[in-house]
């Protein structure tokens, strides 16, 4: 009985991967617990190990391929009948990792259409593509090289190389004493990084993802963000809280909430929400080098997504500022982080449809850039705000409270906005999936609002 | 009950690890005070330790009088009773170089590292000259000058952040070390233990002080806490403790000079405990129903840390005279940071947005 292997998923976002190389050839007698091949995916790599029992018949991928999506059959495992031991998991096409349905639904194609130039980089600047995740490590990187004072700690960044890669290579540069492991105690390193940024140092404390933030949010908000007040100006706190934040694939409701809205709630704090690469290097670059406070909110979904980097030395852009992504004159879709993709994707096929609508991408969302919106509202009459988080008590209320308190006069349709479902996330896919926000849902709203 | 397996088992050697399971340092600590439990002050240390107890002690009784006026508000928290704990500590360190954090019972902290009198009373009455420019309150309070780092208004806070002062002192090699202070309350936050650990495996410079003043606002220790021996809480994290009479200023001053001289070799975090008592309630709204006046008399009378240190000098042949002329300048001095603190102008309107960021964006 041939028994089909599968490539595994070797992580709730994975796509596909490369099959780096073979540890056993056709003919090899495979048992169960036998290393079979090594995965390669952008964050990591990993051991494939047999389940099954039998004979490695016909290798159907050859080591080195790239792109090979989770779920294709790479090799054909011949079982060894009745001559073999019984095997109680003999069951077919067990895969380590149950093969991702090709349902991910949740996950928005990589929409890169033609987009509005960032007036903050040179004209004529070369541009290189770049993944989020190898932005932000370069940012850390180029930080870290030109300040002694700046370390990074947290959970998994130093020997393992991050949980999700970002802090790749930074240990082998840097070394123990400015690229810190921490035990899992996010209360207590999120205290010993605010500690260590009032005593004078320029700490980048990584978690791993925001939900575990929960533990730290005391020191997050208590001690970092109200000092600076509290002190009459005297103690300041230059730290960087950075990770990913928001839903990320199947991953269920305590690992998938945006929590935007928290932290842009609090006076003191800079909240940054970068979408593509050259808003992540040059906004975590200027977080670094800001005396504030910052959090700095990732998006797991958006880390292995390539964009267009310009080539600069020292490439640090303005916070507080929102970037047009898209011209357009008759809607605008207020978006960030993750949502930019999805307003994108629905722009696109808004002007199928004959509408053009701006998308404005807020990337930073305290201080937030009121102008940019209201100037935008003047423009084109019409918001639709598309954030992935809960709708209630969201950056999207702020920005309907904005335009209503300060753009009332431009208004030519009430503003709507297009959020997660008000439930915590479910696990289900196809539940998920109605739970997420997605670029139909836009069209929908923007339709809405232009009365077509 | 199980027998406890020979050192030698292989049970023992897992539990303990490689290195084995003696840490003689976990005791070596106190053996070494109880060797020499009262600090050799000279004369004029003495004096000096008698005056900086004795300017807390009216400071936080005129502070107490200003909150019964109205000129204080909010949360007030005095250090009556516990002069000799901050006192005797912070003698031992070196101003402006060593760091220093504690909760929200601060002033006697702020007192006892130099830190003006005037810049604290104007704080309490919320104005303009206070430190923080009025904006920080009793529990708020900073002086990076004097690496005085607050004034932490959340109970166990200053625990961590006090951690990454020390790791920040590591971190730049400059020697110092930072004294992190906290009471039996925040004793049982999980945030102290979760630092513990961290500073231990790094082995960070901090002295961790527990000022055990025997209750958590209204809870007497042995209600609220499994192990009441606080100085023993670092064994499992394998910081050495240190059980100290908090009462008395030259042996709080000797078990400082133990605890530091182990961390700044180098050897990592020591918890120290000292048993102290406060004869006000834990803020002013407190009605004090958990302890009765006996008690608190019973300390006043017989355990008070300035009452000891002033027989003490007298015993050392000072006059009562020039202890007399001592008591009338520090009520001079307290009487002036008060009037500075009642006519100093409030803070203009236009600070309200002020200082909430540093830069522009």
């Amino acid at each position: 009985m041939a028994i089909e292997l599968k490539m595994p998923a070797l992580s709730p976002t994975m796509e596909e991967g490369t099959l780096a190389r073979w540890l056993k050839n056709e003919g090899d007698a495979i048992r169960s617990g036998d290393i079979i091949a090594e995965i390669e995916t952008d964050k990591a790599t990993m051991e494939f190990e047999a389940v099954d029992e039998g004979t490695l018949g016909k290798i159907m991928v050859p080591a080195g391929t790239a792109g090979v999506k989770v779920g294709s059959v790479i090799a054909v495992l011949q079982g060894d009948g009745e001559a073999a031991a019984p095997t109680p998991a003999q069951t077919p096409a067990a895969a380590p990792a149950p093969a991702a349905p090709a349902a991910t639904g949740s996950v928005a194609p990589a929409a890169a259409p033609v987009a509005a130039k960032d007036p903050e980089i040179p004209v004529g600047t070369n541009m290189k593509s770049v993944t989020v995740r190898e932005a932000l490590r370069d940012a850390m990187a180029e930080e870290m090289r030109r300040d002694s004072r700046v370390f990074v700690m947290g959970e998994e960044v130093a020997q393992y190389q991050g949980a999700y890669k970002v802090t790749q290579g930074l240990l082998d540069e840097f070394g123990p004493k400015r690229v810190i492991d921490t035990p899992i105690t996010e209360y207590g390193f999120a205290g010993i990084g605010t500690g260590a940024a009032m005593g004078g140092l320029r700490p980048i404390v990584e978690f791993m993802t925001f939900n575990f933030a929960m533990q730290a949010i005391d020191h997050i908000i208590n001690s970092a963000a109200k000092t600076n007040y509290m002190s009459g100006g005297q103690m300041r706190c230059p730290i960087v809280f950075r990770g990913p934040n928001g839903a990320a694939a199947r991953v269920g409701a305590q690992h998938s909430q945006n929590y935007g809205p928290w932290y842009a709630s609090v006076p003191g704090l800079v909240v940054i929400a970068p979408y593509d690469s050259s808003d992540a290097k040059g906004l975590l670059k200027a977080a670094i080098r800001s005396e504030d406070p910052v959090v700095f909110l990732e998006n797991e979904l958006v880390y292995g997504r390539s964009f267009e980097l310009p080539e600069l030395d020292d490439h640090v852009l303005p916070i507080g500022k929102a970037r047009v992504m898209r011209e357009g004159r008759d809607v605008t879709i207020v978006s960030y982080s993750i949502g930019v993709g999805f307003a994108l994707e629905a722009a696109e096929q808004l002007a199928a449809e004959g509408i053009e609508a701006e998308v404005l991408d807020l990337r930073t969302l305290r201080p937030l850039d009121k102008q940019a919106v209201l100037d935008s509202l003047a423009k084109t009459n019409r918001v639709v705000v598309a954030e992935e988080g809960f709708p209630v008590c969201s950056i999207a209320s702020e920005i309907i409270a904005i335009c209503m308190e300060e753009g009332f006069d431009h208004l030519d349709a009430p503003v709507l906005r297009v959020c997660n479902e008000d439930v915590p996330l479910p696990y289900a896919a196809n539940l998920e999936r109605a739970a997420l926000i997605n670029a139909e849902g836009i069209v929908k709203a923007v339709k809405q609002v232009c009365y077509r | 009950m199980a027998k406890p397996a020979s050192k030698n088992s292989p049970a023992a050697k897992a539990v303990a690890g490689a290195e084995g399971d003696e840490v003689p340092a976990l005791r070596a600590l106190q053996q070494a005070f109880d060797a020499n439990k009262k600090y050799a002050a000279s004369d004029a240390e003495l004096l000096t330790f008698y005056e900086q107890m004795l300017l807390i002690r009216r400071f936080e009784e005129r502070a107490g009088q200003l909150y019964g006026l109205g000129l204080i508000g909010g949360f007030c928290h005095l250090y009556i009773g516990q002069e000799a704990v901050a006192v005797g500590l912070q003698s031992a360190l070196k101003e402006g170089h060593d760091s220093v954090i504690t909760g929200y019972r601060d002033h006697g902290h702020m007192l006892a590292y130099g830190i003006d009198p005037k810049v604290i009373m104007a704080e309490l009455t919320g104005r303009e000259a206070g430190i923080s420019r009025g904006k920080g309150g009793s529990m708020h309070m900073f002086s990076t000058e004097h690496k005085f780092y607050g004034g932490h208004g959340i109970v166990g806070a200053q625990v961590p952040l006090g951690a990454g002062l020390a790791f920040a002192h590591k971190y730049r090699e400059d020697g110092g070390v930072c004294m992190a202070y906290f009471g039996d309350g925040a004793a049982n936050q999980g945030q102290v233990y979760e630092t513990f650990n961290m500073a231990a495996l790094w082995q960070l410079p901090i002295v961790f002080v527990v000022e055990n003043n025997g209750y958590a606002m209204g809870t007497a220790v042995q209600r609220g806490s499994a192990e009441t021996h606080f100085y023993r809480r670092g064994t499992a994290f394998r910081i050495p403790g240190l059980d100290v009479n908090g009462m008395d200023v030259l042996e709080v001053r000797a078990a400082a000079e133990v605890a530091l001289d182990y961390v700044r070799n180098g050897n990592g975090p020591v918890l120290m405990e000292l048993h102290t008592y406060r004869y006000r309630g834990h803020s002013m709204s407190d009605p004090a129903k958990y302890r009765t006046r006996e008690e608190v008399q019973e300390m006043r009378d017989k355990h008070d840390p300035i009452e000891a240190a002033k027989a003490e000098l007298i015993a050392r042949g000072t006059s009562e005279d020039k202890l007399k002329e001592i008591d009338k300048r520090i009520r001079q001095q307290v009487a002036e940071a008060a009037d500075f603190a009642e006519n100093s102008p409030e803070p203009d309107l236009s600070e309200l947005h002020t200082d909430v960021l540093v830069e522009r964006y």
